[in-house]
């Protein structure tokens, strides 16, 4: 499969000799849906600023389908979407506007951009808005909005820099459902989001940044597969004071209902039941402390901290 | 690269240039109470009170009535202010609302972008232009003298102000700073531009002094276009007038790949 994105020893200092990124070096193969995580201040803004290039690189090579951002930066604009963190479009224009203005920018006839406007909207669910000023629309609307308007002109790269952020469950949920079709008709992915069961949910490989540097390249798989321990809360029926003693398991009350414990994968949970049973401790229900991908993403971050430390 | 490919792409930057003008177009059109209506109102009172109520005190200038003497040079007093005014505030509106950044993703070139918003400058300055000589002929006569030189004037006028607001623009940090040159640089320049007097008037030295007011060679050229009376030699008033536009334009475009105030 050939590759979407590849980025090669990118650096960025800016103005006030702030290094954002450190030689960063990144692959994206063609239908991927790939995420970029990291910390605030990690540099996956900086990063996707120099791809949609509203941030000048300080050095390295960037290109997308082949197409280098230095030599052919036209052709690689065409091949890109964006859809920034903020709200960038104009607050008094019309959302049908909006988007058939943009496919204008990118060469469009206005009949064909016209024809896709009326299709994205509708399955953004805008359609019903599309005379509606833009700064009326709802937080999660104007998302979708942005959404509607970086796919007018059909890109075989979109970026999403934390497209849900401030959207409700219900319509999260149903921006992943539509992304997840998006992929699946071929267009390639790269997402940043601050979520990460939303990365772990949608995402087929992973790229975590901090302090300008890549710490993890892999896929989704590998990366959960190097989770050695969980973390499992127990919702128990009885009250109690103390930590039932469970052998090999470190476990804390959280209060007198539920029961944290610790548990590695090779120990697994039949084990823990039988204990548990065994001293009679009745358990409504089970569940993971936090997100999987969560765990291993602050483990990682804390590691890259002590050696950035160091 | 290929004919094929510069074709397509020569095309697709007609559509967006297309496209930039439209919106610009909507833009002013869509706000004419603060665009349209107030320069036409400015300018029917500068017509009842300069033009009919003093002017008629003061009798005739260059061999014409003061109304019909200070007509051309309120048309090109509107011209200059909206042309000016139209790409400042919306090219620093993009940049303030971040929606610059559309174009600045979109493979569209520098030139495409600045002359879209130029276009979009000039269109609404002869719009208004158009409007407060349509308000004129409620008040005196005109004929128009010599056509080529008047449509080359305040087409040159336009363009000039419109690659001027870009500039502003671009180094505007706030909305204090698009109002800062046309208080304190245009509206001067223009009053002492000859608009309602001729220089002649003044004293030598007033006179040399004048003759280093861009706005008034570009009055005076309009004048001729309209009258046939100049206090410049036309010659060089053009020929001036075509040197700004190349260096404005120079200017502009190096502004843009450089990506100053829009990209970091």
């Amino acid at each position: 499969m050939s590759s979407a994105l590849t980025i090669r020893q990118l650096t960025k200092t800016y103005g006030n000799g702030f290094q954002a990124l450190h030689g960063i070096d990144l692959d994206v193969a063609e239908g991927d849906f790939f995420a970029l995580l990291g910390p605030n201040g990690a540099g996956k803004s900086t990063t996707i600023g120099v791809l949609s290039t509203l941030v000048n690189k300080s050095s390295g090579t960037v290109s997308v389908f082949g197409h280098d951002l230095d030599r052919e930066p036209y052709a690689l604009k065409r091949c890109l979407g964006v859809v920034p963190q903020e709200f960038n479009f104009n607050q008094f224009e019309k959302v049908f506007d909006i988007v058939v203005t943009q496919a204008g920018y990118y060469g469009i006839p206005r009949s064909v951009a016209k024809e896709r406007a009326e299709q994205y909207l509708t399955q953004l669910g805008l359609w019903d808005k599309r005379d509606v000023a833009s700064r009326e629309l709802s937080g999660g609307m104007k998302r979708r909005l942005m959404i509607a308007r970086a796919l007018v002109h059909q890109p075989r790269l979109l970026i999403l820099d934390e497209p849900t952020a401030g959207v409700d469950i219900e319509l999260r949920r149903s921006m992943w459902s539509f992304l997840t079709e998006l992929n699946k008709q071929g267009t390639t992915i790269i997402l940043t989001t601050h979520y990460l069961e939303e990365a772990e949910q949608l995402c087929r490989n992973i790229g975590i940044i901090d302090h300008g540097r890549i710490v993890e390249l892999s896929s989704m798989k590998d990366l959960l597969k190097k989770l050695h321990v969980e973390t499992f809360l127990f919702d128990l029926k009885d009250s109690y004071s103390s930590v039932p003693l469970l052998q090999g398991y470190p476990a804390r009350l959280v209060d007198h209902h539920t029961l944290e414990v610790q548990v590695e994968k090779s120990q697994g949970l039949n084990a823990l039941f039988q204990q548990l049973a065994q001293q009679q401790v009745e358990v409504l229900s089970l569940r993971n402390k936090s997100n999987r991908l969560e765990e291993l993403f602050v483990s990682l971050v804390e590691k890259n901290l002590a050696k950035v430390a160091q | 690269m290929t004919s094929q490919y510069l074709n397509s792409e020569f095309a697709a930057n007609l559509v967006a240039l297309r496209t930039i003008v439209h919106r610009e177009i909507r833009r002013f059109v869509r706000i004419w109470p603060q665009t349209l209506l107030p320069p036409a109102i400015t300018m029917v009172l500068y017509f009842v009170i300069f033009g009919n109520l003093i002017g008629r005190q003061i009798g005739d200038m260059g061999g014409f009535s003061y109304m019909e003497y200070i007509v051309p040079g309120l048309i090109m007093m509107s011209v200059i202010t909206n042309s000016y005014g139209n790409v400042v505030s919306s090219f620093f509106g993009s940049k303030f609302q971040r929606n610059v950044e559309e174009l600045l993703v979109s493979p569209v070139s520098p030139h495409t972008i600045l002359i879209g918003f130029v276009v979009g400058g000039v269109l609404r300055g002869l719009a208004v232009g158009f409007i407060v000589t349509l308000l004129s002929l409620f008040f005196t006569h005109l004929q128009v003298h010599h056509l080529g030189v008047t449509v080359l004037v305040v087409l040159l006028t336009a363009t000039i102000f419109s690659l001027g607001g870009f500039v502003n623009a671009v180094y505007a940090r706030n909305f204090d700073d698009i109002s800062i040159i046309p208080t304190f640089v245009l509206t001067p320049l223009t009053y002492l531009g000859g608009v309602f007097y001729s220089i002649t008037l003044l004293p030598p030295f007033w006179q040399t002094v004048s003759l280093g007011n861009p706005i008034l060679h570009m009055v005076n050229a309009f004048r001729y276009g309209i009258l046939g009376v100049s206090d410049i030699r036309i010659g060089v008033a053009i020929g001036f007038m075509l040197l700004a536009t190349a260096a404005l334009y120079t200017l502009c475009i190096r502004l843009l790949i450089s990506g100053r105030g829009m990209r970091q």
